[in-house]
């Protein structure tokens, strides 16, 4: 490790350069590490917070991750019962290949979250729940669990919002580079392209990210969590917005071959998934598998959306609505 | 005597210490164990009537004038014996980091740092031995950030402290609590802490000011002082 100079290190090791770019103490390029270190004195360490052998310990572990790659593919993701809120089997196991869509309906209150909820921690009967989660046919790896890069879940919902004070293009660009994605400006330019597609409101690259409206957020944090995340199951809670395109917002996802599960009772989307889950009393009661007939009314339905979704367009734009409407199925 | 596991959970104030703990104990205490909490604060604390309100046994140490950290340090010991008279299975001390310089935590105790995911994607890098040597990270209010903003956040947990395992809990709901509690059932127990030591030293300053000097002015610098550089005057 001391052969090689701090600069050569950092090039290597970009996490490695990040985490030394905490410290608030000048970094010639040209030393060794140890080098480094052995000049900075007792004093200094004690302010930077960290012994000798803690840091160089610490370096050692983030050059190893660097070399760990993300998150293991997911061809299938199995849900096996536990038991309901009355303390009944819940008889359910039910497997969901990727680039599947399945939706998750039931009355509020009736445990939908908590479906959810098993899903994201991977649940190995150890939630209240009983419900074990398999991935790929077999329990995850440890340490895909707690491994926040090696996450294979990513979740959606509507009490989530932008918080950090960065433009639109800053902060796509910093998740970009947080998950060390080649070209990464190739990447957040398409994610917001993507995410524009998605909402009837565009927004521009310069914009806040908290100050964009509820349908521009909601577009973003789709077209990211399809395009720059690296889970691949995706969760999403009611995310019942009118100004996204949800149809399209489904397509893109299905598209990155993720797995989708969504707890909505919106007609378009609940249609929209090979199969929705049933919830009572907190398990799941029924599986129900969408009909032809079924869809065929989501294609309608999609009509009276996109009717509703023009006129809104024209309202915006300042226009009259006089003239007697068709039906739109 | 009682031997009860140790656990010592770090972080700023309100960043959901408390909530995360009610949550992961009344999974414990559900198995049958008998868990108890020492609360360290500063001025004044409610936590206790929370704990109390649930059953759990609680002792609230406040450190007033003192750095809460080294109050922390000189009567952990004394909690641990609180413990075994109690007849704990797990002890959970909770004290709050004030200063993101804080080092609380012991060589063979299992440590935990709790961080918010409301404070903003750079917080990590500014919290110092309470978040880069503890054995388990615990990111609260992922609830109400974005997906995109909760990888960034963990990305920068990750480069602060490459070693521990990282686990969303929400203090509310108790989703993730499963993951934490995993953790806690594997704590040690701990027979005495007498003569363990602490991960990292403290910070420290014995000035005049450590002892009660009010008065600004050059001629009160004595002792362990450091000054600030301006750019303008190098
Ligand atoms: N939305 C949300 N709020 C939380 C979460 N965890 C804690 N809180 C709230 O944050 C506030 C401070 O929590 P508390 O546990 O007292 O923090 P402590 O000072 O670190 O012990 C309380 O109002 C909690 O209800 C969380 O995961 N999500
Ligand atoms: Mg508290």
């Amino acid at each position: 490790m001391s052969a090689v100079s701090l600069g050569a290190l950092i090039r290597a090791h970009p996490r490695v350069g990040a985490f030394l770019a905490t410290f608030p103490v000048p970094r010639p390029d040209q030393i060794g590490l140890e080098a480094w270190l052995d000049g900075l004195g007792e004093e200094t360490l004690a302010d930077l917070g960290m012994t000798r052998s803690q840091i160089l310990d610490h370096v050692r572990r983030l050059q190893q991750e660097d070399r760990q790659a993300g998150p293991e593919p997911v061809q299938a993701l199995t849900i096996l019962g536990g038991r309901d809120k009355l303390g009944r089997a819940e008889a359910v196991e039910l497997t969901i290949r990727a680039g599947e869509i399945v939706c998750i309906v039931g009355p509020t209150g009736s445990g939908k979250s908590r479906l959810l909820a098993d899903i994201e921690c991977l649940a190995q009967g150890d939630t209240p729940t009983g419900r074990r989660i398999l991935i790929n046919a077999a329990p995850p790896p440890p340490g895909s669990r707690f491994a926040p890069e090696r996450k294979l879940v990513a979740q959606l919902s509507q009490t989530m919002n932008f918080v950090v004070d960065l433009t639109v293009a800053e902060f796509v660009a910093m998740h970009a580079s947080c998950r060390q994605v080649a070209d990464a400006d190739v990447v957040a330019e398409r994610v917001i392209a993507t995410a524009n597609a998605l909402t009837g409101e565009t927004f521009a690259p310069t914009v806040s990210v908290t100050q964009l409206s509820g349908g521009q957020t909601r577009a973003l944090m789709i077209a990211d969590a399809a395009l720059l995340s690296a889970s691949p199951v995706v969760l999403i809670d009611e995310i019942e917005n009118a100004g996204v395109d949800r149809s399209r917002a489904l397509d893109l996802l299905v598209a990155e071959d993720k797995i989708v599960l969504i707890s909505t009772h919106d007609p378009l989307l609940a249609l929209r998934g090979g199969r929705r889950l049933v919830i009572r009393h907190g398990g799941i009661a029924e599986i129900i598998t969408t009909s032809a007939a079924e869809r065929a009314n989501l294609l309608a339905l999609e009509r009276v959306d996109a009717g509703l979704m023009d006129i809104r367009e024209r309202l915006r734009r300042g226009e009259r609505i006089d003239e007697a409407l068709e039906p739109w199925t | 005597m009682a031997r009860p596991r140790l656990v010592t959970v770090a972080g700023s104030p309100s960043v959901g210490k408390t909530s995360v703990i009610l949550r992961v104990l009344d999974l414990l205490a559900a198995e049958g164990q008998k868990v108890g909490v020492a609360k360290f604060d500063s001025l004044s604390t409610e936590d206790d009537k929370a704990y109390a309100r649930r059953g759990i046994p609680v002792s609230v140490g406040l450190s007033g004038g003192l750095c809460p950290d080294h109050f922390f340090v000189t009567n952990i010991e004394a909690c641990l014996e609180w413990g075994q008279r109690q007849g704990l299975d797990l002890l959970v001390s909770e004290s709050a980091g004030l200063c993101n310089r804080c080092s609380p935590h012991i060589e063979g105790v299992l440590a935990v740092c709790v961080v918010d995911a409301l404070a903003g994607i750079h917080t990590p890098k500014k919290i110092g031995p309470m978040l880069r040597l503890a054995d388990l990270v615990v990111i609260t209010k992922g609830d109400i950030v974005s997906q995109a903003e909760r990888e960034v956040y963990a990305y920068n947990v990750r480069l602060a402290n490459p070693r521990a395992p990282v686990v969303f809990c929400n203090g509310i709901t108790g989703q993730g609590a499963t993951e934490i509690a995993f953790h806690l059932r594997h704590a040690d127990a701990i027979d005495g802490l007498e003569g363990r030591r602490l991960r990292f030293s403290m910070p420290s300053a014995v000035c005049p000011y450590c002892v009660g000097e009010t008065a600004i002015g050059e001629t009160h610098h004595r002792g362990n002082v450091k000054t600030m550089c301006f750019e303008d005057q190098r």
